[in-house]
């Protein structure tokens, strides 16, 4: 599909344009769930468990029941049962025993927050203590304590390994060792992290008086969440009502949003319970224990190259602390195949999985979900395997790099692939040649002779064009055109700061003709949007985009023919209006106007005109004008057209690792110099070069702010960030001692490159770009300081302490 | 937290620039005050101990943590927060402007208090390097941007109010 183009045949897509909530953000604005209040509103507290794993002998509520200003205490014995997650093992008020410190017992509606605060201090719980498991050795232990006794079902279960199965074998993978001439390997590892959105999650949930649900909730799967809380009602008595979710603007979603959460389905208990609308907003101290961290991993990894640095096969067993009960995020091993299978040409591959329950907290999704716990070890081990074989990495690289059309192990088809060109522009911007292999030799200067610069490199292979990991992958789409010439757009995926509604209102504006500002994107509402499965997977502009484009043509094809009617009479008032002017003005040829038809007529800008005639004002109709003129006459109308898009990708065969989840794949190359002192440890970041393959820029300012991003997200979580925990109880609750980059550690020039691949799924050629800015950071940074100062660094966060125990290890001292 | 009505003194002070007469518990924060009775919810609350910047406000021009600031330290003071920052004729400051159009802005929950520290820097410093915009924005954290356009932005905003500057000393005539 093309798109319009301006008289100078410039198109929206691509150009800077202020993104559309902007404004308001910068003015302070914009409503957030802390924002918003209900009348009558109570706001609700939890009482989270103090012990990792215990049964419940005795919950007292008495006190907080009596405390003036409360409106309710829930408790598992006072409200109906509702299971939740991935999985269902997740009750959402516990009564019987706890799993986690986070866990959910009891919960009070209250006048003010202070009140519901206080009131939950109030609740005495009685706990019988439990041994623990506290990572997946104990738990795999033999005669461990189990987290769950039993599955949801009833089924008594025996281990705490998870009865999900994510595993691929491709490939003669006897032949690839033997082939091997060269072989790297490693044990992995990657923490606990938090997604740290600024604004905490939250929800104000209200039932009408017909029972029908409303909940504004701050999440990345409206419809997905509207199914889960649907299927809760019944439980409630109020089987066959509605309900309606209503996104407010996120204060960042990174993941977070990819579930449902108990303190969502506990506020609608409130609600339910009291008649009145109930609030519940996690203070930063909630968000870094009791919401849901990104899962730490552990992953053995082999790979073999022959005598050239070809790869012969690749090995790799990840084991994933997955916590106490399963979230979405409980399938990173989907996305993890993809590097797995498919980053560079590897002829025999084998990928297994094992996801364990602990009595840690339950982990949940965030932004790259999986791919970068892989991606570190493979492109770690992928620059010991090029030392090993004397190559170049860079050149290591380019020698295995994916290329278009190819069909990878895991069958996903490539349309288009920029691996080849990020991997040689990141090389040229780090000044590859000249720096690679430089970092042992001491600066000129004798007082920094302590210190010692590297380079190093690595690459991402993601989904770019959605990615199936639900039964449809499809988004909707309603455009509606109004009096004014403005098109509304619903959309139902969800705006959470990355840029969503800029992309959307510049690809609006190209595939409809009208300007960016003449674009209003609704706020997003499960009553007023067609379905989204989310917005996860770098999927939201590729998705909407992509719809918009369907709907567009739709709506062109509409207006188009209803124009036939009206345009002569419209045109004879520009020609009455200009002879007013001037009265010698020219009318255009009658046959010209009283002739044209559907197809002659263009729009663009917010201006109809005769295709044979794009300059000519006396045959152009101001937008507005048109859709007045046919809309205020006999027989009018009005026009809202409707597309559904589902990417034509296919819903993989997990156990076998086989299927083309996306329509397209992202690639991207990262780079960093590095400076390390070898006295303290400390790693400097000198520069960091990106090259990703886009597709096609479609709003240069909001996808430079995705990658930028997205980098200091993969720097914090290769240097320093790491929620701690000890027996399960999280450490380190709040940003005083969880640290995220501030302005101050990125104070390194960033070198972008966008590879426009125009890719032919892509909406105007654009790939999905949310996650890749991360996933290879960490990895590039490790090579980074591996070519420095020599050593391998195989946990993350890459601490002073960790390089510093490293050097001593290399240089021989205990 | 929430003050309770009952332990509420009078508080008097100036917010952006229109004298406000509300009442306040002796503990209440300065935060609570402006985004409840005030009704100003552009300043966020993003940790409440003072490290991330989502809530500061100018207490007298300088820049304060408004989740750690009592609320009655403000009886008599001016009170900026990013409401009243604006062009003086009700449209977007400079800075306001450049963090739109220069990707400043992402999600947006840091960028109230972002604004109004690099405010308080811009009055202190017209020129600031890059380093001394990252110095000065150290407090403010962002999760979304990668702070790179953040500074792009208040770099061009220092630039088009040094340029409004002078332009308005030219038109007046004063030797510059
Ligand atoms: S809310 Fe005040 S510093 Fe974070
Ligand atoms: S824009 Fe989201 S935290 Fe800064």
């Amino acid at each position: 599909m093309s798109a319009a183009r301006d008289a100078a045949g410039r198109t929206w897509v691509g150009r800077a344009v202020d993104r559309p909530d902007g404004a308001d953000k910068a003015a302070g604005r914009t409503l957030y769930i802390h924002d918003i209040t209900r009348p009558g509103m109570l706001h609700g507290k939890v009482k989270f468990s103090a012990d990792a794993h215990a049964r419940i002998k005795r919950i007292d509520t008495s006190r907080a029941e009596r405390l003036p200003g409360v409106r309710a205490v829930i408790t598992a014995e006072n409200t109906p049962q509702i299971r939740i997650g991935f999985l269902r093992d997740n009750v959402v008020l516990k009564g019987e025993k706890v799993r986690q410190f986070r866990d959910e017992i009891a919960a009070v509606a209250a006048v003010d927050a202070a009140t519901a605060a206080a009131a939950v201090e109030l609740i005495d719980v009685e706990y019988e203590p439990l041994p623990g498991v506290f990572s997946p050795d104990e738990a795999l232990a033999e005669g461990a304590p189990l987290v769950h006794e039993t599955a949801p079902d009833g089924t008594p279960l025996t281990t705490n390994a998870m009865s999900l199965t994510f595993g691929h074998e491709s490939g003669d993978m006897e032949a690839g060792m033997r082939a091997a001439v060269h072989v790297a390997e490693g044990t992995y590892s990657t923490p606990l992290i938090q997604q740290s959105c600024m604004g905490t999650a939250g929800c104000i949930a209200e039932f009408d008086t017909a029972g029908n649900l409303r909940i504004v909730a701050k999440t990345q799967i409206p419809f997905l969440a509207q199914r889960d809380f649907t299927r809760i009602l019944p439980a409630l008595g109020l089987a066959g009502r509605t309900v309606r979710v209503i996104v407010p603007a996120l204060g960042g979603g990174f993941g977070t949003g990819l579930d449902t959460h108990p303190y969502e389905y506990i506020s609608i208990l409130l609600a339910w319970r009291t008649g009145r609308p109930v609030k519940i907003v996690y203070d930063r101290a909630e968000e870094f224990a009791c919401l849901s961290p990104r899962q730490s991993s552990v992953t053995r990894v082999t790979q073999g190259c022959d005598a050239a640095g070809r790869l012969t096969f690749r090995r790799i067993d990840v084991v994933q602390d997955n916590g106490a009960y399963a979230a979405w995020g409980a399938t990173y091993p989907s996305v993890m195949l993809l590097p797995a299978t498919s980053l560079y040409r590897v002829p025999a591959v084998s990928f297994k999985a094992q996801l364990v329950y602990t009595n840690n907290p339950y982990c949940q999704a965030m932004r790259g979900y999986g791919n970068p716990e892989v991606t570190w070890p493979i492109e770690s081990t992928l620059d010991d395997l090029a030392q090993a074989a004397g190559v170049d990495p860079l050149e290591m690289r380019l020698r295995n790099c994916n290329e278009p059309g190819e069909v990878t192990p895991m069958d996903l088809r490539v349309t288009t692939c920029g691996l080849r060109e990020c991997l040689e522009k990141t090389g040229e911007s780090l000044g590859w040649s000249e720096k690679r292999g430089r970092g042992s030799a001491p600066p000129a200067d004798g007082a920094r002779a302590h210190l010692r610069r590297g380079v190093g490199l690595a690459s991402l292979i993601h989904v770019g064009g959605g990615g199936k990991i639900y039964r449809s992958d499809g988004s909707g789409i309603i455009l509606k055109a109004d009096d004014f010439g403005s098109v509304n757009v619903s959309y139902g995926g969800v705006e959470m700061g990355q840029g969503l509604h800029a992309a959307l209102s510049v690809a609006v504006a190209d595939a409809v003709g009208v300007r960016p500002e003449n674009v209003v994107v609704n706020q997003t509402d499960t009553a007023t949007c067609p379905w989204d499965v989310g917005t996860h997977a770098s999927r939201g502009a590729f998705m909407a985009c992509n719809a918009a484009l369907l709907a567009a043509e739709k709506l062109r094809a509409r207006i188009f023919a209803a124009a036939e009617d009206v345009y002569a009479e419209e045109v004879a008032r520009n020609v009455a209006k200009a002879r007013r002017r001037d009265a010698s003005c020219e009318p255009p040829p009658p046959d010209v106007v009283a002739g044209a038809r559907a197809a002659d007529f263009d729009l663009r800008d917010g201006r109809l005109f005769l295709r044979e005639r794009p300059a000519d004002e006396l045959t152009s109709v101001e937008f507005g004008r048109l859709l007045r003129a046919i809309h205020f006459r006999d027989a009018g109308t009005v026009f809202a057209v409707d597309a559904f898009y589902e990417p034509p990708t296919e819903l993989p065969d997990w156990e076998r690792g086989m299927g083309n989840l996306s329509a397209n794949y992202a690639y991207g190359t990262q780079g960093a110099e590095v400076e390390v002192d070898t006295e303290t440890g400390e790693v400097r970041i000198l520069r960091m070069a990106a090259a990703h393959d886009v597709g096609r820029v479609l709003h240069p300012t909001a996808l430079k702010g995705q990658i930028y991003g997205a980098l200091a997200q993969g720097i914090g979580y290769a240097l320093y960030e790491e929620v701690r925990t000890e027996r399960g109880r999280v450490v380190n609750a709040g940003f005083t001692d969880y640290k995220i980059p501030t302005a101050c550690e990125m104070d390194f020039p960033i070198d972008l490159h966008f590879v426009e691949t125009n890719d032919p799924s892509g909406p105007f050629g654009a790939k999905g770009v949310g996650e890749p800015g991360l996933v290879p950071t960490a990895p590039a940074i490790a090579n980074a300081i591996h070519d420095a100062v020599g050593v391998r660094i195989t946990d993350l966060p890459i601490t002073p302490e960790r390089v510093l125990a490293a050097l001593r290890a290399k240089r021989g001292e205990a | 937290m929430e003050t309770r009505e009952d332990a509420a003194v009078p508080l008097s002070f100036e917010l952006n620039g229109e004298t406000v007469a509300v009442r306040a518990a002796p503990a209440a924060r300065l935060l609570d005050v402006l985004r409840g009775p005030c009704g100003r919810t552009g300043t966020k609350e993003g940790c409440g101990e003072g490290e991330c910047g989502a809530c500061s406000v100018l207490v007298d021009g300088r820049v304060v943590n408004a989740c750690l600031y009592a609320a009655l330290d403000v009886e008599g003071c001016r009170v900026t927060t990013i409401e009243g920052l604006h062009d003086g004729a009700g449209g977007p400051s400079a800075l306001q402007r450049a963090f739109v159009t220069l990707g400043g802005t992402q999600c947006g929950f840091c960028t109230p208090g972002m604004i109004v520290a690099a405010e308080a820097l811009l009055a202190a410093n017209p020129d600031p390097a890059a380093d001394d915009i990252r110095g000065a924005l150290r407090g403010n954290l962002c999760r979304c941007t990668g702070y790179v356009q953040i500074v792009e932005a208040v770099r061009s905003a220092a630039a088009a109010r040094r340029a409004g500057a002078d332009a308005a000393r030219a038109a007046a005539g004063a030797p510059s």
